[in-house]
């Protein structure tokens, strides 16, 4: 995983509440085994407008995508946040993440950022009026500043760090991989095991 | 310290914990299928690492399988290419499958359940957000993305942050005709889609007691609906009995044992959680959605809602978006709405109790000639079981049409989809935009009340047969 520290961008305004994973990436676009080239399928059924706001030149190039209120809800495929960042997106902001969503993309090294609705409709207007209006997100600082306006996000800790790093969750946990077989040899016998099969 | 039953079964798997960091929780289940485990697999393969516990893993085919013709080749080759990298998958990592054509295939939520391997107390994970399904046994159980897939594999455990903990008490007696689709529904539409964000939701209450398990799997399932990654009933006698003659279910000294520590999971009278709601089940009235999301509902009996009515203006604005897809007018009598397809399936309603219920209402009927009736068994034994009791001459005799089991039309990623425009009542769990096809207009419903529409053409209750 990439480190993510501070980034700057332009910024897309999407003016929608509740937008779930199968309107950011639908499932028939799902069959593919790799990570790689879902951006064919972001937003699809919306894209065929061309009125909608990613096919409008003035956001090309942006990269930083900002939502209305549950953003992500419902299915858990990681594919929505691997079409958002093989798209271009490094950062969502919105006023309210599903937490699925919210949780793949901290694993993944998509920054998602918390921000009042206030703030949010606040930097809509800004980029609408002025669509290459410079962003910068900064994970170190805590703040998203746009204009003469800093914004504070809260993330927690230890996931700040993560993504500061880089560091893979995997990895991380292999380094306690001593207590987690010594919590194997307290668990209860009682408990199924999926071999040999019964049926 | 008095406890949540959340609470309980989070501190009986705490493999390791420090301040500012996740707790490193174990995994008791994880449940695989071919969509969200590709990348996860390749990811071992990369780093050389096994998976930790095939005994603890299990997968089955289910997102992508055509429920005709599965005695031959899949027609589509990149579906086909995803279910071949799975049996690939767990023939190399020693994984447990269920494929197409077998006997335990099906959604993997209906699999679990059936093979008793689902039972209370544990944690259960699965690349798919109605992991949730599984709490109806007093499990915790929610769904994961494809990264925290590859963790489980390779670790058995997931590092989390502890959610808050939500009571929803669901008292009284539900009418004849209302189901427990229609708590769930009612419970959704109360506290919207991110109502429940950051919450695992514990479901109490006489309403709640009175359900078969799998009227309880109904409601847990929709959990994520409300924004829940996780939502779970205290198990009780109908769990333990559920449980008992399953393939999986412990035996001899370990089934007391196992009965014995069951029966301490339960939330502590005197327990604390962080919100708690209550609903009332003798107001109740079977429930359908009008708009695009699951918290878009009313009971049957309403008109369609005016957005100039809601003064949220976020609100309004999803609403009339909501309109204009389905393409619905403010104050039109929902039960006036004609659909073109009724489907009957999914992880939420595709079990043999909610294919017995439609059937009941079917018997000796036929379906309106303007619609399609398709009903898919959540798994190939649920099948097998309908066939035996002669449910599938019922279908069949009503012009329905019988099919395999797999998810199905619940989100079309196999040949079963609605056309643009077309309209469904669905018994399954989501009526996002485009999600059982492109432009394809859904209602969700309760088997019930997808019967009884098949019958009459309109969205209709069995009270109006």
């Amino acid at each position: 995983m990439d480190k993510f520290v501070t980034h700057t961008g332009t910024a897309i305004p999407l003016r929608r509440s509740n937008v779930d994973t199968d309107q950011i990436i639908p499932a028939v676009y799902l069959k593919r085994v790799t990570k790689s080239g879902f951006e064919d399928g972001l937003f699809s059924a919306w894209r065929s407008d061309p009125e909608f706001v990613l096919n409008k030149p003035a956001y090309s190039g942006a990269t930083i995508l900002v939502a209305g209120p549950d953003f992500g809800t419902g299915s858990s495929r990681e594919h929505a946040v691997w079409a958002l960042q093989n798209y271009g997106f490094k950062v969502v902001l919105s006023s309210r993440f599903a937490d699925i969503f919210r949780g793949n993309s901290q694993k993944a090294g998509l920054l998602t950022v918390i921000l009042p609705q206030e703030a949010i409709e606040e930097i809509w207007q800004l980029v609408e009026s002025e669509p290459q209006t410079s962003v910068t997100v900064d994970l170190d600082a805590k703040n998203v500043r746009i204009g003469s306006k800093i914004h504070a996000f809260q993330i927690d800790d230890y996931t700040r760090w993560r993504l500061m790093e880089g560091l893979d969750d995997i990895g991380l946990t292999m380094k306690k991989i001593d207590e987690v077989s010594a919590f194997e040899g307290k668990r209860a016998d009682f408990k199924p095991k999926t071999l040999p099969a019964l049926q | 310290m008095s406890k949540t039953l959340a609470e309980k079964i989070w501190a009986d798997h705490i493999v390791s914990s420090a301040a500012n960091e996740p707790d490193l929780l174990y995994i008791d289940l994880h449940l695989i299928h071919e969509v969200t485990s590709p990348q996860a697999f390749d990811g071992l393969r990369l780093a050389g690492r096994p998976v930790r516990r095939p005994d603890l893993t299990i997968a089955t085919e289910d997102h992508n399988v055509p429920t005709l013709n599965i005695d031959q080749p899949i027609a589509d080759p990149v579906s086909k290419l995803q279910v071949d990298t799975l049996r690939a998958n767990c023939k190399e990592f020693g994984v447990r499958l269920h494929s197409l054509g077998d006997s335990q295939q099906g959604i993997v939520h209906v699999v679990g359940p059936q093979l008793g391997i689902t039972q209370p107390g544990m944690t259960i994970v699965c690349g798919d957000s109605h992991t949730s399904t599984h709490g109806a046994f007093g499990a915790l159980a929610f769904g994961i993305g494809t990264s925290e897939v590859e963790h489980v594999l390779a670790t058995q455990t997931l590092p989390l942050i502890r959610p808050k903990t939500m009571a929803i008490n669901v008292e009284g007696t539900l009418k004849t005709g209302v189901t427990s689709k229609d708590i769930i529904l009612a419970i959704i539409a109360k506290i919207g889609t991110g109502g429940g964000q950051g919450y695992v939701l514990e479901y109490r209450g006489s309403a709640i007691r009175a359900l078969s398990m799998e009227g309880r799997m109904t409601v847990c399932n929709m959990s994520i609906e409300a924004g829940a990654r996780a939502g779970l009933i205290a198990p009780d006698e109908t769990t333990f009995a559920y449980v008992k003659d399953k393939p999986h279910a412990p035996q001899g000294a370990d089934w007391d044992a196992a009965l014995s520590y069951w029966k301490t999971l339960n939330s502590d009278a005197d327990a604390v959680f962080d919100k708690e709601i209550t609903i009332n089940a003798d107001d109740l009235e079977p429930f359908v959605t009008w708009g695009t999301n699951p918290g878009q509902g009313l009971p049957l009996n309403s008109n369609v809602p005016n957005p100039a009515d809601i003064t949220d203006a976020e609100e309004r604005g999803a609403a009339e978006r909501a309109l204009t897809y389905m393409g619905l007018t403010a104050g039109t009598p929902l039960k006036s709405v004609a659909v073109d397809t009724i489907f009957l399936g999914s992880c939420t309603n595709g079990r043999i109790e909610d294919l017995r219920a439609a059937a009941d209402i079917l018997k000796g009927k036929k379906i309106a000639d303007s619609v399609r009736l398709l009903v898919v068994p959540g798994s190939a034994k649920v099948r097998l079981q309908a066939e035996a009791e002669g449910l599938d001459k019922v279908f069949l005799d009503a012009g329905g049409e019988w099919r395999n089991a797999g998810c199905s039309m619940c989100l079309g990623m196999n040949p079963d989809q609605l056309k643009p425009q077309e309209r469904a009542a669905s018994t399954s769990n989501r009526n996002f935009e485009g999600r059982q096809g492109k432009g394809g207009r859904t209602h969700l419903v309760s088997p019930l009340v997808a019967a009884a529409t098949a019958i009459r053409g309109t969205l209709s209750s069995p009270s109006d047969l």
